[in-house]
């Protein structure tokens, strides 16, 4: 059974006083899975817990943590006999599908970007095939301009898994003379990332790559089949795509060609978000809101960091940001936020009028920069 | 909440994007920066307001045409329901893509221009919706204003269609007057056509019931992966791992495994750390059996009380999907749930013009020709008919050659 630590380790104020790893963090509750919005109740309980805890100062009783515990597992019992709700039905959906790409192919991997959908895929991946192993290593294509709590993350959860860990490196790929790093105050790593995955693909054999990309992200994507096939350059040709019927997946390819498998497909952002939460799942702190220094870029929040081009024009200033994806850090855009807990994150999303997705620099180019960047082999 | 899964057919001028488009926007479901994109793009309606069809027309070739070439899949959701759609086009070219958006609809939205009414094109995507068994249509009669929102113009329409829907066997159809354009009666109850007393598109799309009895009741399971874990402490432990496609399965129910015909009894249903009572169709789970019986991907456990189908020769509809046509000298593969086997095309029965329904002797089976032939394959497949459960009556072909879906096939009866 998985820990419940689930919360980040910022400065909530209804975590103020709460030691790190203590009561509340432990036992956030799973909010019982088929209605969301009834669970209200129930972290209300959970939260006045957390707070007496924390205004006696004295840790809760096994006794009490004990009751707590079997209050929530009565209530996930009770819930998981009814309806299967639309949450069990896209976890199934991905399931199936990565047992089917298992079934169907000789060398996959699962694509780990330390982002939320990637975590949920990896979360899925566990629900398909524990307690055996999973029958692919999980690849990360490192930019080497990645947040430092990504890979913190990233070490511990393989770790944790006991799977085996491919790491790409773009920095590898600029030794070795494959890429240029662009230069200029906009200068990402984001574009080189493709040349290093393909060259990954190749020399590792992979014959599947399981992505976490969806279909709500990008009208590109959404034109996108679960089983996409890639040619020998890991181009996409989206006028020659196979039909994808019912439930049926055709992986069959010629050897050097590739396919691209996206189980969560059909899952929307704030689908990711509700699933993290009901199957408490931790996440990179980075994804809570934190104090960061940033400056501004065309609109946008961007990490000050080493790795993004700075000159004096730039003003560093210190703000309370959250990040809604988790890419190269110099096209990573922030968001001013004050969630610090999965709910608030939740609640915000559904209330945001931006798409997750337009804080992603790389998005910006053109109207078709997505399809021009999946047609060149990008995920 | 659950999930409904629609698709919507028209041609290229019924205004299908723009309903979709429409859909999207009165339930807040564009947000700023895809508006702003939206406004940002040359392609503009005939007065100047903002081309929601852009909002589905993912592709470069497909702005630069106006028109749907692939299929494109939406999600939004209200307080009700969640929704999916498959957005796909209505020339006859793009059949194919039709028939795959179509293949996991739960529910049809069937455009019909109010000035020109029920046409060729109307019987055509009708005939899809029947041939795959959707069993909920919705006749979206468009373009409302065009008509000054005329009751008399709806009434002959859904009047033709009735006939259409009886004629196909459609047998949940619903009429509503709206313009996509305008917005009448997509999301909200329109004040300019008093004389129309049902709902708005948007709130049957809510309340519609897709539970009754879309899948059989016969206990399905194909096997997708065999899990064994092979660690000291879990030697013995053998999981069938899959995805219950129709009817439910208990612990302790007896079960046979097939081709082999192998029976025991379901020790332990397994889902990641919860064991199961029962596992019902639409789950991903692992099954555990009494018995030690030899399993392997490919094969499929079900209910020893209802055994499906047994059969190497099979009548089946085909949908043809290649540009390269049917060959009969050749052999294909045929892939049935997690099975794969070799197949022939044995018989071409008729091919049917879905433009007029009439069926016709054929030889040949070009792209996106539809018709009746017999499958003849070289392992024994355990099949339900399509009609009675579409997940274990379906399979797609694929050309060994090329490693293309060339057809998508629903099994209608044996052919031995």
């Amino acid at each position: 059974m998985e820990s419940f630590a689930s919360v980040p380790k910022h400065n909530s104020p209804l975590l103020e006083g709460c030691p790190k790893g203590g009561v509340f963090e432990r036992y956030q509750p799973n909010p019982n899975k088929n209605k969301p919005d009834s669970s209200e109740k129930f972290v209300r309980l959970s939260l006045s817990k957390a707070k007496l805890e924390t205004d006696s100062g004295t840790k809760a009783t096994e006794e009490q943590l004990t009751l707590l515990f079997k209050l929530k597992k009565d209530i996930t019992k009770k819930m998981s006999r009814y309806n299967f709700d639309y949450l069990d039905e896209l976890e199934a959906e991905a399931i199936h599908i990565l047992r089917e790409v298992a079934g169907q192919f000789e060398k996959p991997a699962l694509l780990f970007s330390g982002g939320k959908d990637s975590i949920t895929l990896v979360r899925l991946a566990e629900k398909a095939f524990r307690p055996g192993k999973f029958p692919f290593p999980l690849v990360h294509i490192d930019t080497g301009h990645n947040f430092e709590e990504t890979i913190d993350y990233r070490d511990k959860m393989v770790a944790r898994l006991g799977e085996r860990l491919i790491v790409g490196s773009v920095q590898q790929s600029i030794d070795e003379g494959k890429v240029v790093e662009q230069k200029g105050k906009n200068a990402s790593r984001n574009a080189l990332q493709t040349v290093t995955l393909l060259d990954t693909i190749e020399q590792h054999q992979f014959d599947a790559c399981i992505g976490g990309a969806r279909r709500d992200e990008e009208k590109a994507r959404a034109k996108e089949r679960i089983f996409s096939v890639r040619d020998e350059f890991g181009q996409w040709d989206p006028k020659r795509q196979r039909p994808e019927l019912w439930n049926i997946y055709n992986g069959k390819i010629h050897k050097g060609e590739n396919v691209r498998v996206f189980p969560i497909s059909n899952w929307t952002e704030l689908d990711v978000w509700n699933y993290i939460r009901r199957e408490n799942i931790e996440l990179p702190s980075i994804y809570f809101a934190h104090d960061r220094e940033v400056i501004t870029r065309n609109g946008q929040l961007m990490a000050a960091s080493p790795f993004v081009n700075m000159d004096e024009e730039d003003v560093v200033e210190r703000k309370k940001v959250r990040f809604r994806t988790v890419g190269d850090i110099s096209c990573t855009a922030a968001i001013e936020s004050e969630a610090f807990l999965i709910d608030d994150i939740i609640a915000e999303i559904s209330q945001s009028k931006i798409s997750e997705r337009g804080a992603r620099m790389d998005d910006k180019v053109s109207e078709a920069a997505m399809e021009d960047r999946k047609k060149g082999g990008y995920f | 909440m659950n999930i409904l899964k629609f698709f919507t057919a028209g041609s290229v001028d019924d205004g299908k994007s723009t309903l979709i488009g429409r859909l999207l926007y009165d339930t807040d479901s564009i947000l700023a920066d895809q508006l702003e994109a939206i406004q940002n793009a040359n392609r503009k309606n005939d007065d100047g307001t903002v081309d929601l069809a852009i909002l589905t027309d993912g592709l470069r070739a497909e702005r630069e045409q106006g028109i749907t070439i692939d299929v494109a899949y939406k999600y939004f959701q209200t307080a009700q329901r969640k929704f999916i759609i498959a957005d796909t086009p209505g020339h006859i070219q793009y059949t194919r893509n039709m028939v795959t958006g179509a293949s996991t609809a739960n529910l049809a939205i069937i455009l019909v221009d109010a000035r020109n009414g029920v046409v060729e094109q109307t019987i055509r995507h009708s005939y899809l919706v029947s041939l795959l068994g959707i069993k909920h249509v919705v006749v979206a009669v468009n373009k409302m204003d065009m008509v000054d929102y005329s009751e008399t113009v709806f009434d002959a329409i859904a009047q033709k269609y009735r006939s259409l829907a009886q004629e196909l066997r459609l047998e949940d159809v619903t009429y509503i007057p709206v313009s996509a354009l305008k917005g009448d009666n997509i999301v909200h109850k329109s004040e300019r056509m008093a004389w129309y007393n049902g709902d708005s598109l948007l709130h049957f799309l809510e309340k519609v019931d897709t539970h009754v009895q879309e899948k059989s009741e016969k206990a399905r399971l194909p096997v997708q992966w065999v899990i064994r874990p092979q660690t000291d402490e879990l030697h013995d432990y053998r999981g069938y791992a899959g995805r219950v496609v129709s009817g439910t399965f208990r612990v302790n129910d007896k079960i046979t495994v097939l081709p082999s015909g192998a029976s025991s009894t379901i020790s332990k249903i397994e889902f990641f750390d919860k064991e199961l009572a029962e596992a019902s169709s639409g789950q991903s789970v692992t099954i555990h059996l009494a018995t030690d019986v030899d399993i392997s991907r490919g094969d499929t456990i079900v209910n020893s009380s209802a055994l499906p189908q047994e059969s190497k020769l099979i009548e089946a509809d085909l949908c043809w999907m290649d540009t390269k046509a049917l060959d009969t000298s050749i052999t294909y593969l045929l892939q049935h749930n997690s099975k794969v086997t070799k197949v022939k095309i044995a018989d071409v029965v008729y091919k049917v013009d879905i433009n007029t329904l009439e069926k016709h002797a054929a030889d040949e089976f070009k792209l996106n020709d539809i018709g009746r032939v017999v499958l003849k394959t070289a392992d024994a497949l355990a099949l339900d008919l399509y009609q009675e459960n579409k997940a274990n009556g379906s399979a797609i072909l694929i050309d060994s050659r090329t490693n293309l879906t060339v057809g998508a096939t629903m099994f209608r009866a044996l052919a031995d």
